[in-house]
């Protein structure tokens, strides 16, 4: 059987179409863009492209709103950060508890350096409530950050909605939209969107490549200074190959956009399907009815998730989880916490994710092996007994701190 | 993914003594639901001999976790209880080919787990004593929980401090900002300012005081009085350690058995120094015999 790949919330494979287009500029066109000779001359040409079918995914206004950026976690630190120079006097930053830590870790360092962060709490499908957001919104904010998806549930957030709001408060918006450009349609021109990033490794270009979207008009301060590359909005000589790689990545986005919202959603489904029918105690976490349409995180009970990962790379199936012992922490990810996940079900979560790539067969190998998997670990869990876990497990099984 | 070893997925893909003993008469539970690792170990032990006879495990956890009980289980059966208490987490470790650092804890668990039952066999109660914190050095392998606690303890103020005390931080240095954290934290708790330029701990100075000086030789027979005196507590956790040499106020130690590449070795050191300049009145440093090694190269060299 060959292996299949469902993570890629994680990253993509770069399609083989990204990898032509790149090569010529590894090996003819690797002038520097900003020289005089035939070893650069086409250079500016290709990144104007790649600026423009960039735009025609994310449906932007004007061309010169992209700038390059090594990846979607750049994006993040330059908008942020961004904002704050721009606006001195201002000192509170509106985001989310279940933001990716590109956002959260940066925040945790502002609010030491004295910044005041508001993060918005989550319900347990995971959504926000706009009640309690509108009454943050004050002169005092210098930006709200939002994530456009949630990379672990895929559950989307009303982003053009929130970003009215904002703007109406005279506050800058930032979306961080990483996973769900390529995924869902967007045009940005027609919201209040100031800022928005993305990561080329996550559309099937390749990885160390991404862009900030920057609203022509909005305030900003570079994080880079030292070139006048990008207009001097972002200093450093261009990746000129994986930036034409972008370009091409984003046009073939644009074009599978049905194919993500039709197959690929089916085949997700069918998934969700045939997994939560088989097999007992496990249930879908998120927004089931507002979501990415290749994501679904499904929490297994009683059994923890790198288990269940290690025993799935063994039949060359790949996907992820939210424990603790995948990443080394102490504690399963922030996001299963903020949506109130029980720890017996938040270490058992695994994301499946698709891309255009999979294909129903796969999906069901895939059904095929989880039933086997989750049965082997629960056999070996202190919650469990036979057929069901035991009554009333957290009493049953109470173990000594250590 | 984590650099399994062989052995630990050899462990976890085919688990050995799987599932609660059925008449068992000895049972421990340990693990934290919250950290995502929790175990029961079931045990069978003969009255008359106290052999234990069997040996059964269930565990919520990951990979290393589940390796870590299954192995845990084939050590003990056979033993008898005195026997099965020497068993130390880095037993359980080495059987299994070694365990990331990330991973130590579940070494540490298995161990605990054996304690407990044991005690639940013999009618006493077991009660856990130690915290486990994020991994800050992971060089050494040292938690925040524990440089927390040597910062209060020892009075320490900087990121040197921390090393010399606990070794986190002497490895690849990642790590210093999380401890410079940790030194503001705790500094600000006992209402004092984090300054990275401070001086270097040095030994309480009234003691040092009323001490006249030592020959060198008056110095190592105390050293190794001190050390004598510790072997006990150590050896009782199957570990043991051993004077090398004193190179000024240096005491190089082996640290041999169950203390060697241990995780809390690096403890059992700051311990063993706090110890002795406590005797000695003076600031002496205990450094791993492993280091004079790299010392007696590069004057070499």
């Amino acid at each position: 059987m060959t292996d299949i790949y469902l993570d890629n919330n994680a990253t993509t494979k770069v399609d083989p179409a990204v990898v032509d287009v790149m090569i010529p500029y590894f090996l003819e066109q690797y002038g520097n863009p900003s020289s005089i000779h035939k070893f650069a001359d086409g250079v500016a040409r290709g990144l104007k492209q790649a600026r423009q079918q960039v735009q025609a995914l994310i449906g932007c206004e004007h061309d010169s709103e992209i700038i390059f950026t090594s990846c979607g976690t750049e994006s993040n630190s330059t908008a942020i950060l961004s904002a704050i120079k721009a606006q001195p006097n201002k000192k509170e930053i509106i985001t989310t508890v279940v933001e990716h830590p590109a956002i959260l870790t940066l925040c945790d360092y502002l609010e030491k350096e004295g910044y005041t962060i508001h993060r918005l709490p989550v319900d347990k499908a995971g959504r926000l409530n706009l009640e309690s957001y509108k009454k943050l919104l004050s002169d005092q904010v210098a930006i709200v950050s939002v994530m456009w998806a949630n990379n672990e549930t895929g559950t989307i957030f009303p982003v053009a909605e929130m970003a009215e709001m904002a703007n109406a408060a005279g506050v800058m918006f930032h979306t961080d939209a990483v996973q769900a450009v390529g995924k869902i349609p967007m045009m940005l021109q027609d919201t209040k969107i100031d800022m928005l990033s993305l990561s080329g490794h996550k559309l099937h270009a390749p990885k160390g490549i991404g862009v900030l979207y920057l609203r022509r008009g909005t305030r900003y301060r570079p994080l880079l200074r030292g070139g006048h590359q990008e207009r001097g909005r972002r200093a450093g000589t261009e990746n000129s190959a994986s930036i034409v790689g972008l370009g091409k990545a984003c046009e073939l986005a644009l074009e599978y956009i049905e194919y993500e919202n039709t197959k690929v959603k089916a085949m997700r489904d069918r998934l969700e399907q045939g997994i939560t029918e088989q097999i007992g105690h496990c249930f879908v976490t998120g927004d089931m009815y507002n979501r990415l349409p290749n994501t679904t995180d499904i929490a297994f009970e009683y059994i923890e998730g790198e288990s269940i990962l290690m025993l799935l790379n063994k039949v060359g199936i790949a996907a992820s989880s939210g424990s603790a012992c995948t990443s080394g922490s102490l504690e399963p990810s922030h996001v299963m916490r903020a949506m109130d996940i029980p720890y017996t079900a938040a270490h058992g979560t695994i994301r499946f994710s698709f891309s255009r790539y999979n294909t129903m067969a796969e999906v069901e190998k895939v059904i095929e092996a989880m039933p086997g998997i989750v049965a082997t670990l629960r056999k070996l869990s202190p919650y469990w007994e036979g057929d069901g876990p035991v009554a009333n497990p957290e009493q049953a099984f109470a173990p000594t701190y250590s | 993914m984590w650099d399994y070893s062989d052995k630990v997925k050899e462990h976890f893909f085919n688990p050995k003594n799987a599932g609660a003993v059925v008449d068992a008469n000895a049972t421990g539970e340990v693990g934290s639901i919250s950290c995502g690792d929790a175990l029961r170990l079931t045990l069978k032990v003969e009255d008359e001999s106290e052999v234990i006879l069997e040996a059964g495990f269930q565990t919520f956890g990951c990979g290393s976790a589940i390796a870590s009980s299954s192995v845990l289980t084939e050590i003990i059966k056979g033993m008898t209880l005195d026997e099965a208490l020497k068993v130390t987490n880095q037993d359980i470790a080495d059987q299994l080919e070694g365990l990331p650092p990330e991973k130590m804890h579940c070494s540490v668990m298995g161990r605990e787990a054996l304690q407990a039952a044991i005690a639940n066999y013999r009618g006493e109660e077991w009660k856990d004593d130690h915290e486990e914190g994020a991994l800050i050095c992971k060089c050494f392998a040292i938690d925040a929980v524990m440089i927390e606690e040597m910062v209060w303890a020892n009075k320490l103020r900087t990121v040197e401090d921390v090393t010399n005390f606990t070794k986190a931080g002497g490895g690849c240095a990642a790590c210093h900002e999380d401890i410079e954290a940790i030194l503001e934290k705790v500094l600000a708790e006992k209402g004092e300012k984090f300054d990275p330029t401070a001086a270097p701990v040095e030994a309480p100075a009234k003691i040092a005081a009323v001490k006249a000086p030592m020959t060198n030789l008056q110095r190592i027979k105390r050293i190794e009085e001190v050390l004598e005196s510790l072997r006990p507590a150590l050896m009782a956790d199957g570990g043991d350690v051993e004077l090398v040499e004193v190179i000024g106020n240096t005491a190089y130690v082996n640290m041999t058995g169950a203390c060697n590449g241990c995780q809390m070795a690096a403890m059992t050191i700051a311990g063993i120094q706090q110890r002795l300049m406590e005797v000695m009145g003076e600031f002496i440093k205990v450094v791993p015999a492993s280091e004079m090694a790299k010392l007696v190269n590069i004057e070499v060299a």
